[in-house]
């Protein structure tokens, strides 16, 4: 969603815009699934694709379009661990937990990404580059440790594999 | 693609595989992280190049994780070689050498697993080696490799055999062996002076040297992994050709919806989701009650840490697994049915849809399908993220849009599901083989298996093995054929203490009980159980208090909070847990976790609490000397590297 201000229009010129193309996208994503019976978390994960998490905005929004209360909403995204209430970094990384990775020492990736991101897991730094999390089995247990960055997995990792793929993430994403 | 008829299905089925060179890349999740599409580009691009008329087709997986990415080849005549460890250098050489001039890749090419008897029928053109001792005493696959050409040369064959160091040979610790092509002969502990009698005997004699024989071939069968690796799974047609669909035209032009369950009761097959409950009791139970509308669900939200099998066959064959959904809706006389499949798994669902959506315009889904009064039509759900909706009522409620949090049971969801209607909810790999049960037949299935765990099973073998890998395996083989023999056994310097199977409901199994068959419930009985089929290798290292308190910890993030026992329970106990595990625990602290699993067995509300003390109550029963280590010594006795050696045999 974009934030421009109009030339003409003060602040709440701006946020009246904000409030409206909210609506709209919230409109956009509620579409085919509006009438279907057990919808909502079919569009919650909509509105977690194009945003990258679930903005209060955005679940207000959501709330009226649907009839339903903001508590209602919110028991479901706090409930499942897949729905964000927080913005991810430019970039995600996401250090699979699962038991296949854990004996093989997902926890030292962590250790090293954590020292490496000046992040913990779990936090959300505002603006930070890189945004840190674990997650549970990725079902590549195969390629045991395994991160994914924005999308694509790594597997078979090292502690000291682990600064050259943030290296390459980074100049990736700069060309 | 036309709406298809019954005839158009039967036609397909007949018309077989098309013909000529072909090359497939195993193209799921694991192999294309592995680099798989730059192989796959590779490939297109050097054939270009080449001008070589060859298909390639982008197929699932092979199962075969350790070795990914993973290619097979087929050219005009012979066996489909596969090569594992592939990457886009070598692609281009396959296209260059193999295809052109019948040259194999060095250390790329994976021996054959169905091993051969006999000379007869040509001659041999290649030879497979490698020592599969390899690492203890160096690796002399090299040696042995110049040892067979410089022989070959002695007797005026190096120019007609070529001889090719193998990635794997499906062989372990067997010393060095040897494969013929084409025979796919095979020999192991070959020494030096074995090479001269081979040549002499088997290369121009045309005998096999018994003494070194290696018989028997792969354990493995496959019926929900039949198309996995072997067909596209974005193409119906590919599906078709395989004899997809034909069971679905046997049930709804031959026989009755009571004849179809009854052909699962013939099968024997119990959910492989994790309880085992037979499939053909829960189909009729749902058939049973009167409804205006009944529902089908195939549950695809594999959580369970360390398991990959649902997202293997999602991915690999699609269509397989919503035509066991859509046979299950007509056995109980659903007109609607939902993948539940996890967000976390894209290419699953990106498949999963892609199926639906090619079948729906072939007329599968819809009104009448194939002109029959059976109408139904099928839908993607996506998962959150959340354990627990492996639970049936859990599942429904996250369908309907809410928490997952379990019901009680009675009433269960075959009388009143999801949204109040009659609902049968079926695993990814029960779905799987219910579509193979329809094709061939209930008894052809009961043939495979034990009495009471009739056919196959697939096992997602990973931790510390040798070769990560799927299988599927008959039930009733004993687990260390399949980690051992199929899986290569320990991948570790440090040897195999134990084998974790079920995930967070499931207990460790000791190295001494390793010759179990594997069956519902000859696992139950050693205190663990076969849920959906993850098997986690553990080597010595391993601190069997750590892995208790690793599962216990998924299980308390993952209690929806809705009964006291799980809520309150599974913390407490992990509080103790980690007492001991810090150094800090008494013999009091076992006792009272004893006390916490009874009272979390009986009293939790659903199957995510009266299972999570499983991976405790195991590692308290057979690791009992690491707890009290942690307690007496403040150690743990895994880490500090103690012998343990006289607890049981030697891997």
């Amino acid at each position: 969603m974009e934030r421009k201000r109009m030339s003409n229009t003060g602040e709440l010129g701006y946020l009246f815009d904000w409030v409206e193309s909210v609506q709209v996208k919230v409109r956009e994503l509620v579409g085919e699934w509006k009438d279907r019976e057990g919808n909502l978390i079919m569009i919650l994960h909509a509105i977690q694709n194009e945003f990258g998490y679930v903005p209060r905005g955005v679940a207000n929004e959501l709330a009226k379009e649907l009839g339903i209360s903001l508590a209602r909403i919110y028991e479901v995204i706090t409930f499942y661990h897949y729905f964000r209430l927080v913005p991810p970094g430019q970039h995600n990384v996401q250090v699979c937990t699962g038991t296949a990775c854990y004996l093989k020492g997902s926890s030292e990736l962590i250790e090293e990404l954590e020292k490496r991101l000046g992040v913990t897991e779990g936090e959300a730094l505002p603006d930070s580059e890189f945004h840190l999390e674990t997650v549970r089995c990725i079902g590549c247990c195969g390629m045991a440790p395994a991160i994914v960055i924005d999308g694509e997995t790594h597997g078979r990792l090292c502690q000291k594999d682990v600064a050259g793929i943030l290296e390459n993430q980074r100049r990736g994403k700069r060309v | 693609m036309k709406v298809l008829k019954a005839s158009d299905i039967r036609e397909y089925a007949q018309s077989g595989t098309e013909k000529g060179p072909w090359i497939r890349v195993g193209m799921d999740t694991g192999g294309i992280a592995a680099g798989a599409k730059a192989v796959y580009e590779a490939l297109v691009e050097a054939r270009e190049e080449a001008g070589a008329s060859i298909r390639i087709e982008k197929v699932g997986s092979l199962g075969l994780a350790y070795a990914d990415p993973v290619v097979v080849f087929q050219c005009e005549s012979g066996p489909p070689v596969v090569f594992g460890s592939m990457n886009p250098d070598s692609a281009r050489e396959l296209i260059a050498n193999h295809c052109r001039k019948g040259v194999l890749l060095e250390d790329r090419v994976m021996a054959s697993r169905d091993r051969g008897e006999s000379l007869e029928g040509g001659e041999q053109l290649a030879i497979l080696v490698k020592d599969t001792s390899a690492g203890k005493h160096g690796d002399r696959t090299e040696f042995f490799q110049q040892m067979i050409q410089d022989e070959l040369d002695f007797y005026g064959l190096k120019s007609t055999i070529r001889v090719y160091r193998a990635l794997d040979m499906g062989l372990y610790n067997k010393g060095v062996c040897l494969q013929l092509l084409p025979s796919r002969v095979t020999y192991g502990g070959v020494s030096g002076p074995d090479i001269r009698h081979i040549i002499k005997e088997s290369l121009r004699g045309g005998t096999i040297l018994e003494d070194l024989l290696v018989r028997g071939s792969d354990p493995q069968e496959r019926i929900v992994l039949r198309n996995c690796g072997q067909i596209d799974p974005d193409s119906i047609e590919s599906y078709l050709r395989a004899d997809g669909y034909s069971g679905l035209v046997r049930s709804l032009t031959e026989m009755t919806p009571e004849e179809v369950i009854e052909e699962l009761k013939v099968s024997g097959l119990r959910g492989r989701g994790g309880a085992g409950f037979p499939t053909w009791i829960k189909w009729s139970k749902t058939r049973e009650p009167q409804a205006d509308r009944k529902f089908v669900i195939c549950n695809a939200d594999e959580g369970d840490p360390g398991a990959f099998m649902d997202r293997s066959v999602l991915e690999g064959d699609p269509h397989a697994v919503l035509e066991g959904l859509m046979l299950s809706a007509y056995a109980i006389g659903a007109d609607k049915g939902f993948f539940y499949i996890r967000a976390e798994y894209p290419l699953a669902v990106e498949r999963v849809q892609r199926a639906i959506d090619q079948a729906r315009e072939a007329g599968l889904l819809g009104e009448n399908i194939l002109g029959t009064d059976f109408s139904f039509d099928a839908e993607v759900r996506l998962g959150a993220g959340a354990f627990v909706c492996g639970e049936e009522t859990a599942l429904i409620a996250s369908i309907e849009g809410r928490r997952g949090s379990p019901e009680p049971r009675p009433p269960y969801p075959s009388v009143k599901g999801l949204w109040g209607k009659p609902t049968s909810i079926n695993n990814v790999e029960t779905l799987a083989a219910a579509s193979a049960i329809l094709e061939k037949g209930g008894a052809w299935y009961s043939g495979f298996g034990t009495e009471k765990s009739r056919g196959t099973k697939v096992f997602a073998v990973t931790g510390k093995v040798r070769n990560s890998q799927l299988v599927e395996v008959p039930m009733g083989i004993p687990i260390r054929t399949i980690i051992e023999d199929i899986c290569g056994g320990a991948g570790t310097e440090s040897p195999i203490k134990a084998v974790q199977t079920g995930g967070p409901s499931g207990g460790v199994i000791p190295l001494q009980h390793m010759d179990t068959a594997v069956s519902y419930e000859s696992l139950q009985s050693l205190g663990s159980i076969m849920g959906s089929g993850g098997m986690l290798v553990m080597d010595e290292k391993d601190c069997m208090v750590d892995v208790a308190k690793f599962y216990l910890n998924f299980c308390v993030d993952e209690s929806c909070g809705k009964c006291a026992p799980c809520r309150v329970g599974g913390f407490q106990m992990l509080q103790l847990l980690e007492k001991i595990h810090s150094g800090e625990g008494s013999m009091d602290d076992i006792e009272a976790i004893r006390q916490i699993c009874r009272c979390m067995q009986t009293a939790s509300l659903c199957g995510l609490g009266q299972t999570a003390p499983n991976p405790v109550l195991s590692t308290l029963k057979y690791f009992n000397n690491e707890y009290i280590a942690l307690i007496e010594k403040d150690k743990p006795l895994a880490k500090a590297g103690l012998d343990l050696s006289e607890e049981g045999a030697s891997w």
